[in-house]
């Protein structure tokens, strides 16, 4: 006889509740602080220098700048949703600005064609991640390490000192990077379409919640026969192609790349990830709050140097950014342990 | 009529280690059949089998008469087996009813995920096992009693027909126990078949109406519940009748070795005050989640209090501070041999000598030489079966890793050893090994705390019973007052209730 | 007295071996030694193919190759400590950008050079402390940390010098810093290693202090329960990763004679790569410092004798990336194998077994 049997059962099994306090719910609510934020940021900024937003270039500017960051982030943020990281989205950007520069120039493709070229072409780099992680288990810290280094030096040999000429860029193509639609430049349109498209499929196909599953709990992910293989692989394709598509923007907006374009922009990228709402360790996070983020930061670099804020401090930025959203969201957390603590004892 | 499971001659090694040679199992719809057997029988790698984690060697595996092959878990659960594992694994970030579709979650017809589904499915199977979980909520923060309703609902809404429990009540509290057991004899009432493995032969007595033991890998008897006894299935577990299962030193009680007072943790335990000599054996008894291991661990400095203090010898003990409540001489064998108590990857050597590092080096200089004598000393004391020192620690079995844990400690040389559940998970023989080695301790005069969950071992160990409900002692016994009733109704009401 | 009697001891098994394998068994697969072999091979065939390779004149390969891995063979030496403890600090090579903008800096404004290098030193120490406590204390994962911080202080390095550089260090210091020892090929610098690689190796190898850090590597909950101080052993490797990255940008500066921001960029890919080659598990908890070292100089030969063959600087990068990703992959597949031995493969184990 053990001392599991008792003679009078107990009312209803205990529960440990998280309580939901208010600034749990205030953090909870990232994506609204974050359009406060923002929608105050710009504000100061308009008040002092009113072109920043209302002028026609003022505007277009700043819906548009941002649109690469956030469809770069997106493709960062799935990956990190899977408990994953990747380092080398900016060595595939850079790589896919130059091979689509150099295919117009030297080919007489249509540029549609060689914007599907450079799209496969970062989902090809960003499969090679994907394989290693996914069919070798191997942290894919240390793989993407090794790609960013080994992409980046590929750049480098392939490239060396030349660069794009923007004689080589079609006029078409560089159009479409300053055109607008009903005021609405036609990247920020492309940003706003991945956004969607991504957050849909995380939101409501079983690939994508499968995704946060797996970021959650890798193990029991194994256990229940989910395609752990698959479910990681893939992110690192999208993030590939994602981060391909960044470089076609960037060459539609400042039709030229040389061999070190996109260098640390996985920097900015992880921060508007992380400020933007996702756990760092995985399994939540939502591409509307990584979009906001990605944003954010882009209007920052647009806005310091109006705020007298000397650019070359934005990398320190974005470092203290990165610091202080995963420590605040790290902070919350204990937090809201205690008082569950607190709770139960009650 | 043909069986709903059948195994025969299953084999299945791991390298050089058989851990199933010639296994035979057979399981019947509308049944709940224990599998019963010594650590190393093979009991869990036939149900990781069954469940398709491992693919066996050889031998002939039927699903309702048909040949089964499984590669993956998620093909075994297709053909409608369902295991439920003692550590329920849910995935915190995710609601329940996401938790329960998880994979397979349902379409609306614009192919979008149909949450309003989920969730109505999600409350009625939950409504179906008597209980309420809100479907939105998000699985983190739910007690383990609840995740493994979870899962038992996951196993219903597949369909299951074979539903595998391994130890499921081992860190279910009284009344939790008796709910799930309701719904496993609901389960067998639909026409599942259930396979029902524990070490608490309380519960497979009452529950289960067949029972199957193995022993090294094979098939030893399979019978009705009603035609064995409890020694007769020990005796068939480990092949020979089992003695005195607790043999207790008589000792002599020396000063008292730790005092413990007031100690307070919010939400964990409060006011604990107690007392262990010089060559006693105190028991911490009580239902699981009443508080025991969490006082031990504050005690020893992994866990923190609030208020309170702990002194050894006189000496206070510092909270929060594991190293120098070692050095004062407190030794600590943890509940979870695998995660706390040594390094499956180290070397034996290694895992023996780390407690003791500090006092091995010579001028704050250590190499492996000076680890060798200690290391092979202790694992001699303590009979560990292995060839050499560098063998790795997970190659061993269960309850020579249970050794290695004892020996890391007892070369601590403590005044104060204290054991969270010493013998569980490991066979008979090498349990009764561990007693007596924690008999002999205190009749060389090391004061011991124990806590157990086992109540025969309770009563044979202990020379004080103190028994621990929610968080506060409520009741003291000595050894020759200490009768299951007694103990147990201490265990379960509160101070007031109890008559002295 | 013991607290267990011998008398136990005639059932026992017959006496232990130390070890369950002959040495040749023990020593031979380890990664070192091949790695160690593929060294001497490249030495070899270099000081025979390569004109002037080892001769201490102009040319001064040899020495030229060991001054450029001077870096990495300091930055190594805490850092291996620190991924044995399954942590990383990727942040070496911004705290070096930083700690030579500090140290340019207050030089510029007329402090005493060994104030201002004792100072960037300080500062390096100061970067180690914040990466220890938001990773001990406020318990955040080090790679999450430690890549914030890459970027946070190399922001801050190139923020506080601008686009100036600081180029007026006494030019004894910079002979000294980038010159060797008379008559041979051995760099001044790297005499400065010589007692810090003892210190950590004693340390990692042959202390009590170290057998916690394999500990904690191997298990952190396994090791706070065996008494093992897993916060303050944490706390003490980010702090000394900091101060040695701190000394590096010391030297490095002095060495080229310039502060800059940007100093030291990208060098932690090859500490990584150095010691993950050298057979340190990048999960923790097994590995050696010789092993690291052997790394170290094993991609410093291996990209010099490929430069002096005519294949460009930037090829360094490809080739490390892919080092980095071939050992790892290596590391993983043997890992596996192991483990499917010990009978582990499966991740939750339930119960008895």
């Amino acid at each position: 006889m053990t001392l599991q049997k008792a003679p009078t059962p107990r009312t209803a099994a205990t529960t440990t509740v998280p309580v939901r306090s208010v600034v749990e719910r205030l953090f909870r609510a990232r994506e609204l602080s974050l359009l406060v934020i923002i929608i105050a940021f710009i504000a100061v900024t308009t008040a002092v220098q009113p072109s920043y937003l209302l002028s026609a270039g003022g505007w277009r500017d700043l819906l548009r700048g941002p649109a690469m960051l956030v469809v770069v982030s997106i493709g960062e943020a799935i990956v990190i949703l899977t408990r994953n990281i990747d380092l080398s989205v900016g060595s595939i950007l850079g790589l896919t600005t130059y091979l689509c520069g150099d295919l117009m120039h030297a080919t007489s493709l249509p540029i549609l064609v060689i914007v599907l070229i450079g799209l496969a072409f970062g989902a090809a780099l960003g499969l090679v991640n994907g394989l290693l992680v996914a069919f070798l288990d191997v942290p894919s810290l240390v793989i993407t390490l090794g790609t960013q280094y080994a992409y980046r030096g590929i750049a480098v040999l392939w490239i060396g000192g030349n660069f794009i000429r923007p004689e080589w860029v079609p006029g078409s193509f560089k159009h479409f990077g300053l055109s607008q639609i009903l005021t609405i430049p036609w990247l920020f349109v492309v940003g706003l379409v991945v956004m969607l498209v991504s957050g849909w499929f995380l939101s409501s196909r079983r690939g994508g919640r499968d995704l946060y599953a797996l970021g959650s709990n890798p193990d029991a992910a194994v256990l229940y026969g989910l395609r752990t293989r698959q479910l990681t692989l893939v992110p690192f394709m999208i993030s590939g192609l994602l981060s391909g598509l960044g470089g076609i923007m960037y060459l539609s907006i400042f039709a030229t790349g040389d061999s070190k374009v996109g260098i640390g922009y996985e920097f900015q990228a992880i921060a508007a990830a992380v400020v933007g709402g996702v756990a760092i360790t995985g399994g939540s996070g939502r591409v509307w709050g990584v979009a906001l983020g990605g944003f954010f930061l882009a209007t920052l670099g647009t806005a310091l140097p109006v705020l007298n804020v000397p650019s070359l401090w934005q990398q320190a930025i974005v470092g203290l950014l990165i610091v202080a959203a995963i420590t605040l969201d790290r902070a919350f957390f204990i937090v809201r342990q205690r008082q569950a603590r607190k709770a139960v004892s009650e | 009529m043909s069986h709903l499971l059948e195994m025969r001659g299953v084999n299945k090694s791991f390298g050089a280690v058989a851990a199933l040679a010639g296994a035979n199992f057979v399981l019947d719809a509308g049944s709940i059949h224990a599998l019963v057997g010594e650590n190393g029988a093979g009991k869990s790698t036939l149900v990781k089998i069954i469940g398709g984690l491992h693919e066996r060697d050889g031998g002939e595996f039927l699903l309702e008469g048909d040949a089964v092959e499984f590669q993956s878990t998620a093909a075994a659960k297709d053909a409608g087996i369902a295991v439920i594992y003692q550590e329920p694994a849910l995935f915190p970030d995710l609601s329940v009813a996401e938790n329960l579709f998880v994979g397979r979650q349902p379409y609306t017809g614009r192919g979008t995920i149909d949450r309003a589904e989920m969730r109505r499915a999600s409350r009625e199977l939950t409504k179906q096992l008597g209980v309420y979980i809100d479907p939105d909520r998000e699985a983190r923060g739910l007690s383990i009693a609840d995740q493994q309703i979870v899962e038992i609902a996951k196993s219903i809404s597949l369909n299951a027909k074979v539903v595998i429990m391994d130890e499921p009540t081992a860190a279910l509290s009284g009344s939790e126990v008796d709910r799930l057991m309701g719904i496993v004899r609901q389960l067998r009432d639909e026409g599942k078949g259930i396979v029902f493995i524990s070490h608490r032969f309380d519960e497979v007595f009452s529950l289960c109406d067949t029972i199957t033991v193995m022993r090294d890998g094979a098939h030893i008897a399979t019978s009705p519940i009603g035609a064995v006894t409890e020694d007769e299935v020990i005796r068939q577990m480990v092949g020979r009748s089992i003695g005195n299962l607790f043999p207790k030193q008589e000792a002599k009680l020396g000063d008292v070795v730790l005092e413990v007072k007031d100690l307070t943790s919010a939400g964990v335990f409060y006011d604990v005050s107690f007392g262990v000599r010089s060559g006693e054996i105190v028991c911490l008894a009580g239902l699981v989640g009443a508080g025991r291991s969490e006082i031990a661990r504050a005690i020893f400095g992994v866990d923190r209090y609030d208020s309170g203090s702990v002194t050894l010898n006189d000496m206070g003990v510092p909270k929060h501070n594991p190293s120098a409540a070692m050095k004062r001489g407190m030794g600590f064998v943890p509940e979870d041999r695998r995660k706390q108590g040594f390094a499956m990857t180290a070397s034996v050597q290694t895992n023996i000598t780390l407690p003791i590092r500090n006092s091995l080096a010579k001028l704050g200089i250590l190499t492996s030489r000076m680890e060798v004598a200690s290391a092979a000393t202790w694992a001699r004391r303590l009979q560990v079966k292995m060839r050499a020192l560098d063998t790795e620690a997970g190659m061993l079995s269960g309850g020579n890793q249970q050794k290695i844990v004892l020996a890391k400690w007892l070369a601590t040389e403590p005044k104060l050893l204290i054991v969270d559940e010493p013998t569980r998970g490991i066979d008979v023989g090498t349990k009764s090994e561990v007693h007596r080695l924690i008999s002999e301790l205190a009749g060389n005069g090391v004061a011991v705390l124990m806590i157990s969950s086992e109540l025969p071992e309770v009563l044979g160990m202990a020379d004080r019973v103190l028994v621990v409900r929610e968080g506060r002692i409520t009741r003291e016994f000595a050894r020759k007052d200490a009768t299951p009733e007694a103990v147990m109704y201490a265990a379960t009401h509160a101070t007031e209730e109890v008559a002295t | 007295m013991s607290a267990i009697s011998s008398q136990h001891s005639t059932n026992a098994t017959a006496p232990y071996l130390v070890h369950g394998k002959p040495l040749y068994r023990r020593v031979l697969p380890r990664p070192e030694v091949v790695l160690s072999l593929g060294l001497v091979l490249i030495v070899v065939l270099s000081t025979l193919f390569v004109p002037h390779y080892l001769r201490p004149n102009a040319n001064y390969t040899f020495s030229t190759l060991l001054l450029n891995a001077t870096p990495i063979l300091f930055l190594l030496l805490p850092e291996t400590l620190i991924i044995a403890t399954g942590d990383i600090d990727l942040s070496v090579s911004s705290v070096l950008g930083l700690s030579s903008a500090v140290f340019g800096l207050i030089y510029q404004a007329g402090t005493p050079i060994w104030l201002a290098a004792a100072l960037a030193v300080v500062v390096g120490g100061g970067v180690g402390v914040i990466n220890g406590v938001l990773v001990t204390i406020v318990g955040l994962p080090s790679l999450a940390v430690t890549i914030g911080t890459l970027a946070l202080f190399r922001g801050i390095a190139v923020g506080i010098l601008g686009t100036t550089s600081v180029t007026n260090f006494p030019p004894p210091l910079t002979r000294f810093f980038s010159g060797s020892v008379p008559g041979t090929p051995i760099p001044w610098q790297i005499l400065f290693w010589f007692l810090p690689v003892m210190a950590f190796a004693v340390l990692l190898h042959f202390t009590p202090f170290g057998r916690g850090i394999f500990a904690i590597g191997r298990s952190s909950e396994m090791a706070a329960f065996s008494g093992v101080n897993v916060t303050r052993t944490r706390l003490i490797l980010f702090i000394l990763s900091g101060l040695v990255s701190g000394l590096v940008g010391v030297f490095f500066t002095l060495q080229y004679s310039n502060a800059i921001g940007s100093n030291g960029n990208g060098v932690e890919l090859q500490v990584v790569t150095a010691i993950v080659l050298g057979g340190v598990s990048i999960w923790g908890g097994r590995g050696t410092l010789f092993g690291a070292i052997v790394g170290g100089l094993f991609i410093a030969s291996f990209s010099k004798s490929l430069q002096v063959l005519g294949v460009s600087d930037d090829a360094i990068y490809v080739i490390t990336g892919v080092a980095l990703i071939i050992s790892v992959v290596t590391a993983s597949i043997s890992k596996h194998i192991s483990s499917r031995r010990r009978g582990t493969a499966s991740p939750l184990q339930a119960g008895g077994d």
